[in-house]
């Protein structure tokens, strides 16, 4: 589709209990091979988005490692690319990125210097397959000067999205962000579909008022004055900025179904790919419905859990409803339960953590 | 100008006809290996980690997998501005064209390639053989012993010296004597069919000897070399490395990435192998999975029983079925139920329910039993195994079969049955 893409990928999360201590949200590791930011880019490389700017901001370093080539998401070099957009000092301005509408107006002269006609933004920890030519067909069909990408209402945890509400023709009359118990039922996905020119210029006005947050100063306030339309898409979507939200996330990918839909059936989802041997099972290992990633080696017994690249499970432990993040060593009769385990963490012989299924338990 | 001080050519064009319906439709150095590589990876790998940023791949036999899987060659960091990785099949020419005829032939062909990097040296490397090798260390020595060409070679048992290509040295590591499968060896250093040669020496030799009929390096070039020069020497070599050139082999080199410490250690992080693969989703053990003593590739998907095994990427073991020292390659489904001993299984096959591969004794084989000399059942790439059916040992299939190809439903041990044409 003729349109430049743009991924919000700036933040960290205070709800991440200190799993972003080391990396952006958007760096967050899923499903054992990817990070969260592989969805919105392979969503977008599927629509045949050439040229995708990825914002970053906060603990960057990490998420600049996995983005450091276009071709694993099948970005062109010369027509197109991926682009990192870091905070930079200019002549005039010495200013972090203030908020989302301020990282984008900072940057204005990239979306000025792009010929397509239309803008995806979208924020870069969500986990979902979102045709987004689709997207576009019905934002053209429906006249929408601005499309909000938006899922049915799920109580849990409404508070942290913006909640949505919508005429009969998903004209959005309403905008409740980050309140508990809003009425409503749609939620912000946090991706937007916008006119390139007509950005600019909302843009523009947003940063005559010194306003720097894209909901809140560009959507929310011209909600009368802009045609601001919800698409409702359907099937698996998850926010993955909080501890037990990324655990579920996690937990879900053990479905084989959603598996199959994100990563094995066209258009799939793609991640950078290293060269980690396959995942092996020794004499007494004992592992059931478990992903183990490449370059992992199980010992013990494993049960319900998600085992990123080169995680070593020692001989008679027990892991169960975990997820251990890359190059996590676990020792000999180590008993842990409902964790999640910190990349390169060594859990020491003998070690026992039972969390709370309902709240997680961190172990970084 | 351009200038390397060492390019690599390695021989890819080889069939490896005793690795059976495995190479029907890939050459050799195109095999799968370790539930993730292919053979080629190995030296190709050793090259970028010797800090070798120009190889000349020689391909010829089956040539398609081996294009797709080295393309520019990002996965060794080898798409270079100047240098990188270079596929050189065979071209016809204005006078006489011809194929490779042999592997100093192949080299002698590209002589233009060698001669656009204005090297010092040329490495010479073949695409079957399972090592991790250090080729800077190789060139340090042949400079400081002054050779004009260095053979690297390994300490083989006595009883199997026999077998190999044999030098016998000086005490310095020069070489006063080679032995071509001698019944009484001298030695027990073998050949391991990697040379340096000093390139000019190389390029007089081959065009000195460029009317020789199948111009092979063990035979014609070396030989030469050491009549004229006098001085070539040996680089001996003491890690691991295997042929993997025949079914038994290759089927035992597999299995030996199984074991607790592997004595080929894929999972240290020093001199990494590198390969092309697509991203995919961790291997999944589901919940009556049994897997122990094997390794699984990405996207693989188990719910049976897996023991003794090597699984490569987006295989699929169906409930209740059972997979024990077996090789299954990337794509491979085994469905519900169906039992598989002692097999090598190319891929994308398809073995249908409930049929048991790898039952009864072993007989020798009505096909080829200088290939086919073990228990091994061997299932070409894109075959399909009906349903309901019993295969013997040391048998060989390739391409799609139906229960009719099977009498009483049966293939006896020592049995075949090859399709032409028909692919998955």
């Amino acid at each position: 589709m003729k349109a430049v893409g743009i991924i919000l990928a700036g933040g960290g999360s205070e709800r991440m209990k200190g799993l972003t201590d080391i990396r952006a949200v958007a760096a967050m590791p899923v499903a054992g091979a990817y990070r969260a930011v592989d969805f919105a880019l392979s969503n977008m490389a599927n629509a045949r988005i050439n040229a995708v700017a990825v914002i970053t901001q906060y603990s960057s370093r990490s998420l600049n490692e996995h983005l450091n080539s276009p071709s694993w998401w099948g970005f062109g070099r010369k027509q197109g690319g991926l682009y990192l957009l870091n905070p930079t000092i200019t002549p005039d301005s010495t200013n972090w990125f203030r908020g989302t509408a301020d990282a984008l107006i900072q940057n204005l002269d990239f979306i000025k210097e792009r010929h397509e006609p239309y803008v995806v933004i979208a924020s870069g920890d969500g986990v979902y397959k979102l045709d987004l030519d689709d997207v576009l067909a019905k934002h053209v069909e429906s006249g929408a000067q601005i499309s909000v990408v938006c899922k049915e209402k799920n109580d849990l945890e409404a508070g942290r999205f913006g909640v949505i509400e919508t005429d009969a023709e998903k004209h959005i009359i309403a905008w409740h962000e980050k309140e508990e118990g809003a009425e409503g039922d749609l939620v912000n996905c946090g991706i937007y579909l916008i006119r390139r020119l007509r950005l600019i210029r909302l843009l523009e006005e947003c940063k005559r008022q010194d306003n720097y947050d894209f909901v809140r100063d560009v959507l929310v306030k011209n909600l009368e004055k802009e045609r601001i339309k919800a698409y409702v898409m359907d099937g698996y979507w998850k926010n993955i900025a909080s501890a037990q939200s990324y655990f579920e996330c996690n937990m879900d990918m053990l479905d084989p179904a959603l598996r199959r839909k994100f990563f094995y059936d066209h258009p799939k989802i793609s991640t950078k790919v290293d060269d980690f041997p396959p995942a092996k099972f020794n004499d007494n290992a004992k592992v059931s419905n478990a992903l183990a990633a490449g370059g992992t080696i199980v010992n013990g017994a494993v049960e319900n859990s998600v085992l990123f690249k080169k995680v070593y499970v020692g001989d008679g432990s027990s892991v169960k409803n975990c997820v251990l993040l890359n190059d996590v060593y676990v020792g000999d009769g180590v008993t842990l339960e409902n964790c999640i385990v910190e990349k390169k963490m060594k859990i020491e012989d003998g070690t026992c953590i039972i969390g709370d299924p309902n709240d997680v338990t961190v172990i970084a | 100008m351009v200038k390397k001080e060492m390019i690599a050519m390695l021989l890819a064009g080889g069939q490896g006809s005793r690795l059976g319906v495995l190479t029907q439709g890939m050459a050799k150095p195109a095999v799968a290996f370790g539930g993730k590589y292919c053979i080629i990876d190995f030296p190709l790998s050793n090259c970028v980690n010797s800090d070798v940023d120009t190889v000349g791949v020689l391909t010829q036999y089956q040539p398609l997998q081996l294009n797709t899987h080295i393309g520019i060659g990002i996965p060794w960091d080898l798409d270079k501005q100047v240098g990188g990785v270079t596929i050189l099949p065979p071209y016809e020419k204005s006078g006489d064209s011809e194929w490779y005829t042999g592997t100093a032939n192949a080299i002698y062909q590209n002589l233009t390639f060698m001669d656009s990097y204005n090297p010092d040296y040329v490495l010479i490397l073949s695409g079957d053989h399972i090592y991790k090798m250090d080729y800077g260390e190789m060139l340090e020595q042949h400079k400081r012993s002054g050779a004009e060409a260095t053979i690297a070679v390994m300490p083989v048992d006595w009883e199997e010296a026999h077998r190999y290509g044999i030098m016998v040295t000086d005490g310095n590591g020069k070489i006063t004597e080679f032995e071509e499968k001698p019944a009484n060896p001298k030695s027990n250093l073998a050949s391991m069919g990697i040379y340096i040669f000093n390139y000019q020496t190389l390029r007089r030799a081959l065009k000195e000897l460029e009317h020789v009929p199948g111009c092979d390096f063990g035979m014609h070039v070396i030989p030469y070399v050491f009549r004229e020069t006098d001085k070539v020497y040996s680089y001996e070599f003491n890690g691991y490395w295997k042929d993997v050139g025949t079914l038994t082999t290759y089927w035992e080199t597999n299995m030996e990435l199984t074991s607790l410490v592997p004595e080929f250690n894929l999972y240290e992080e020093f001199w990494q192998i590198y390969t092309s693969a697509e991203s995919h989703a961790p291997a999944y053990l589901g919940a009556d999975a049994q897997v122990t003593h094997s390794i699984v590739g990405d996207g693989s998907e188990i719910h049976g029983k897996v023991k003794r095994s090597v699984l490569g990427s987006n295989v699929i073991v169906g409930a209740g079925a059972k997979v024990i020292d077996s090789i299954l390659m990337n794509g491979v489904v085994i469905e519900e139920g169906a039992v598989v001993r002692k097999a090598i299984i190319a891929e994308n096959t398809v073995v249908g329910k409930n049929t048991r591969i790898g039952e009864g004794t072993f007989e020798q084989s009505r096909l080829d039993p200088k290939v086919y000399n073990s228990d091994l059942a061997v299932i070409g790439a894109g075959s399909v195994i009906p349903a309901d059916v019993t295969i013997g040992k040391n048998t060989a299939i390739s391409g799609v079969t139906g229960p009719e190809d099977y009498p009483e439903g049966n293939l006896i041990s020592g049995g075949y049955i090859l399709k032409k044409e028909e692919k998955r």
